[in-house]
């Protein structure tokens, strides 16, 4: 008994690493920049496709391949929202049409990322073995890789944290986020902080993308699964607060791990059934202001 | 302009409508099969995308639940198709959306913005996942066979969904009904001041439109001899008809009309030869229409028409 519920408890987490990371990043793109990005699993996609590519073409370690992913997806990010969306939200004449043209036009986004892939790559399920053997956790069998894949995350999220909240730059995006008009009027170089948030959240969603890389089979059309995730964690954390996506994500791992510890093919039945009641009951989140 | 040229406009419009609907209905006795289908498609599509402009259009509230309004039309009449005449199974349909978009409506109407948006998109994923695990586990079958309808029947029941459609849009949008949904969309705040029932009208306005698209699954589903819920609900039923109407215009009723025409033909055209980049395609129209169309074409084609016409009056 104590067993099996250290098992679910265990791969809930490990489950729910992933999650946060995926998360932390859409709740900085939404949180700050006001861009709802549908098209945040594509990003998930490309990092897992990148690290894929380097490790099967050119044996480079997965875990070192973060150090690639994370830089190449920051400056897809930031390309795009200085291209895109800056012009976007100049010239929408309120903040609410910002929010919609932006999510509208990330669904564009999401089927150029998603089929540019495809050509690229090709449509089939990829995966490759890194770290595939299991270890003892007090008597529960996991694979190393995944364990790791937690490891990682927890420690990402961690300094993903301490930079928001200690640096300069933090505090300009923190700034952004509460007043971007009295920011840029006490001097953030608003276009260019938003920019960076952008970026950052793509360079999550890449680095989360690497991570999944390591434990599941990934294939191009895999975002859309993912978004949704994403979107239902920083539902449940709160929109726009990063602490909230982490446990958010680590909460929703653990329901999902319950879930298919009772019933197998229910566990995305029952994170849309605790989104919509979310969204219906507490829309704001268990951290949301 | 004189009312004498008004109504000499609206007669010739009304003449247009009315060749192209004649054009229309006898297109099963002189184009090819494949034209027929190709036309049923591209009614498909002008219904739901016009559907979806008859609620979000004034609202202003961007609901991506279409997928799941068109898949429960799918579903009723792959599970009644064979015991009901097909008038009735369309009804059904029709109801059967109708039903499920009063009951979302009146959960959902109060949420702002995104958040309306996030709940009916996991509205569509969370049904098809459901009826997924459903069939799976409980019924032990996944997907149905439908009854085979003859193709030009299709044709004719979808044609004659869109003009009910086209004139039921026609009618609210020249009516109180109309206008009370226009000044909710502006401000809904002030609206409700002024005496209008904001919400009801909200939750009825969504069923209307739902009505129309599980009318379409309803009589779409014999396009598919089997469906299993990835097909009844692809998400794609619900991006579709959005970027179609704001390609088009949202703002006259013929914008999402020709948005959806012009897009399926193109659907039709390239999907079969060039898949992949089909949707590369599809993606980057809809970056630009959004970034530079805030109007959409109809938008496009009347500022170049205004600029063409003051430049030939400074001429003179």
């Amino acid at each position: 008994m104590m067993i099996t519920i250290l098992n679910i408890v265990i791969s809930g987490l490990l489950l729910g690493g992933i999650y946060a990371v995926t998360a932390v990043g859409l709740s900085l793109q939404y949180g700050v920049a006001r861009v709802l990005n549908v098209g945040h699993g594509e990003f998930i996609m490309l990092g897992a496709f990148i690290t894929w590519s380097c490790f099967t073409l050119l044996g480079i370690n997965p875990l070192l391949s973060l150090v690639i992913c994370g830089p190449v997806l920051f400056i897809v990010g930031f390309v795009l929202y200085r291209t895109l969306f800056t012009r976007m939200r100049i010239s929408s004449p309120t903040p609410g049409a910002f929010e919609g043209n932006s999510m509208l036009a990330c669904f564009g986004l999401l089927f150029i990322i998603q089929n540019v892939a495809i050509l690229i790559w090709g449509a089939d399920i990829k995966r490759y073995s890194y770290l595939a053997f299991s270890v003892d956790v007090w008597g529960a069998k996991f694979a190393a890789n995944r364990l790791i894949t937690l490891g990682f995350a927890l420690v990402i999220c961690l300094v993903f944290y301490v930079f928001l909240a200690g640096t300069r730059l933090g505090k300009a995006i923190r700034a952004a986020a509460q007043d971007p008009d009295a920011a840029g009027l006490m001097g953030v170089r608003i276009n260019r902080v938003l920019a960076v948030c952008f970026g950052l959240g793509a360079l999550m969603a890449g680095l989360g993308g690497a991570l999944i890389s390591m434990c599941y089979e990934i294939q191009p059309t895999m975002g859309l699964e993912y978004t949704m995730i994403a979107l239902i964690v920083i539902v449940l954390g709160g929109l726009g607060s990063i602490p909230g996506s982490l446990i958010g994500g680590l909460i929703l791992g653990l329901i999902g791990s319950i879930v298919t510890h009772i019933e197998p093919g229910l566990s995305l039945v029952a994170y849309y059934v605790i989104f919509m009641v979310l969204l219906l009951a507490k829309p704001t989140g268990i951290l949301g202001r | 302009m004189g009312i004498g040229k008004k109504t000499s406009k609206n007669a010739f419009v009304f003449g247009l409508v009315l060749l192209i609907l004649i054009l229309l209905a006898a297109a099963p006795l002189y184009a090819s099969l494949y034209t027929v289908i190709l036309l049923t498609s591209i009614l498909m599509y002008v219904t739901i995308a016009v559907s979806w402009t008859l609620f979000s259009g004034p609202t202003g509230y961007i609901s991506l639940a279409s997928a799941a309004f068109f898949g429960a039309g799918i579903y009723t009449s792959a599970i009644v198709g064979r015991t009901f005449p097909l008038p009735l199974v369309i009804v059904l349909g029709a109801l059967v959306s109708f039903c499920l978009a009063i009951l979302v409506g009146s959960l959902t109407l109060r949420l702002k913005g995104i958040y309306f948006v996030m709940f009916t998109f996991g509205l569509v994923e969370l049904l098809l996942h459901f009826i997924l695990w459903w069939e799976v586990n409980i019924t032990g079958t996944t997907g149905r066979v439908v009854p085979a309808v003859a193709n030009t029947t299709v044709f004719y029941t979808m044609l004659m969904i869109l003009v009910l459609l086209m004139l039921t849009a026609f009618f609210i949008r020249h009516s109180r009904f109309g206008l009370a949904l226009q000044s909710v969309g502006e401000n809904e705040e002030a609206a409700s001041h002024s005496g209008v029932h904001v919400t009801a009208l909200k939750i009825i306005i969504y069923g209307v439109s739902a009505l129309f698209m599980g009318a379409a699954g309803a009589s779409m589903a014999a396009r598919w001899t089997y469906i299993d819920p990835t097909i009844a609900f692809n998400p794609l039923i619900s991006f579709m008809p959005v970027l179609m109407a704001i390609f088009g215009g949202i703002r006259p009723l013929y914008g999402p009309l020709i948005g959806a025409a012009i897009f399926t033909y193109l659907e039709q055209f390239l999907i079969t030869r060039f898949p992949y980049y089909y949707m590369l395609i599809f993606g980057i129209i809809m970056v630009v229409a959004i970034l530079y169309m805030p109007d959409g074409l109809i938008g496009l084609a009347q500022r170049v028409w205004q600029k063409s016409s003051r430049r030939k009056h400074a001429d003179t």
